[in-house]
């Protein structure tokens, strides 16, 4: 089997740093990008199998990036799970209607994105 | 504390709920029931057993139980009972006579996320319930977790647990930083006192009994008789799903695996059984 790959897209360093140790941990390789502008040119020269992808971001913010990759990439990869401080319900909507896969309102810990890399298809159901 | 004074707590504790307190697990005392100790103004464990030594001590030996229950619970904890009841759910909504609900029981349901799971579950059936009202009862020996479970308000984090995200938005009103159940489903489910150790004919007969990652905290003679009655209640065709640490194996043959399933177990048939 090949290693599965994730971009995690944050401009916090501290937060990707956080992630990164954490989907490596499931056993990922794992870029990283800290915005949107970046994800997508990350995603150009190879598509992940997963993006893990902050909202609010200087130069590209998370929704755009998240438009942007659907409409050029399609509706099912990489799979996209938002992880954002904006909890309000119309928020997730918003980004589920956009395309998003799934939605980890922060602060997140190594449950959290083991249940949604779950539950997108990213890992297996632990028998 | 005196190992006699430990003893006499975890000999109450074993009577009153089936937990059993091994010796090592004097830390627990210590830790759980500080808050308690300090609220009744009890100067520590020795004293508290000096109290409920004394008649007249039914509603503390009833808090120090509940204080000394485990009562962490996840939204679709371990997944795969789910998979499995949602195929079942239509399969039991078309043998049932019409107009017979179909119950589901969430025996120590805790906080309530389990037979919540059960109501979403049943509700993204649909039309394949052909109208089958279900009808849900969850069950705990904790007052205090029967009232959450009851109000169906959880954090941020707890709902980040299992559910789905598109289950959260199309089952949760937002409050805040938390989520409420919504009312549809909530009515779905009542909420009652039980006890394990006590006879559940009373609850009447049920079509799907949960019984999960409780049986662990109790000893084998007391795990056989839970599991002889839930056998004596649950429908011919119905099953009951256990926790991933537990099993029948040894402790009744009334109850057998479904082949090819893990945790679901269906009630033996007469011939089948041995003894
Ligand atoms: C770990 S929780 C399990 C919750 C849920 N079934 C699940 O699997 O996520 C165990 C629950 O069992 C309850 N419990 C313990 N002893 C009990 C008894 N004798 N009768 C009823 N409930 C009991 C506790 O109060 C606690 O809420």
């Amino acid at each position: 089997m090949t290693q599965r790959t994730c971009l995690v897209v944050d401009d916090s360093l501290v937060v990707r740093k956080a992630a990164r140790r954490i989907i490596e941990g499931f056993g990922f390789a794992v870029r990283e990008a800290k915005d949107g502008q970046e994800a997508l040119d990350a995603c150009r020269a190879q598509l992940p199998d997963g993006v893990l992808l902050d909202w609010n971001m200087p130069v590209m913010d998370g929704i755009t990036f998240l438009r942007a990759a659907r409409a050029e990439f399609g509706p099912d990869h990489p799979r996209i799970v938002l992880c954002t401080t904006e909890a309000e319900i119309a928020r997730i909507i918003e980004a589920l209607s956009a395309g998003a896969q799934e939605y980890v309102m922060k602060p997140f810990d190594a449950d959290i994105i083991r249940d949604k890399f779950t539950q997108v298809g990213l890992l297996e159901e632990v028998a | 504390m005196t190992p006699d004074s430990f003893n006499f707590l975890a000999g109450l504790v074993k009577v009153r709920s089936g937990i059993v307190l091994t010796a090592d697990k004097g830390y627990m005392l210590e830790t759980r029931l500080g808050t308690m100790l300090r609220r009744e103004g009890i100067a520590g464990l020795d004293a508290l057993a000096l109290r409920l030594r004394a008649p007249r001590s039914e509603a503390l030996a009833a808090e120090m139980v509940e204080a000394l229950t485990t009562n962490e619970s996840s939204f679709f904890r371990d997944g795969k009972p789910f998979e499995h009841l949602k195929k079942l759910l239509p399969k039991l909504a078309a043998a049932r006579p019409p107009g017979q609900a179909i119950r589901i029981w969430s025996a120590a349901c805790s906080s309530g996320q389990e037979a919540y799971s059960i109501a979403i579950t049943a509700v993204g059936l649909g039309a394949a319930l052909a109208g089958r009202r279900v009808e849900i009862v969850g069950t705990d020996l904790s007052q205090e977790m029967l009232q959450r479970a009851r109000e169906g308000v959880y954090t941020q984090f707890e709902v980040q647990r299992g559910l789905p995200v598109q289950m959260l938005v199309k089952h949760f009103r937002q409050e805040g930083t938390r989520w409420q159940v919504a009312p549809e489903l909530r009515a779905m489910v009542c909420w009652q006192a039980f006890n394990l150790l006590d006879d559940p004919r009373g609850l009447g007969r049920f079509d799907v009994v949960f019984c999960r990652n409780v049986l662990i905290y109790f000893d084998a003679p007391t795990k056989s008789r839970v599991l002889a009655a839930l056998a004596s209640l649950v429908a011919a065709d119905g099953v009951v799903y256990l926790g991933g640490a537990e099993t029948v194996l040894g402790l009744t043959d009334r109850l057998v695996p479904t082949p090819g399933e893990r945790g679901v177990y269906e009630a033996a048939r007469p011939a089948a059984r041995t003894g």
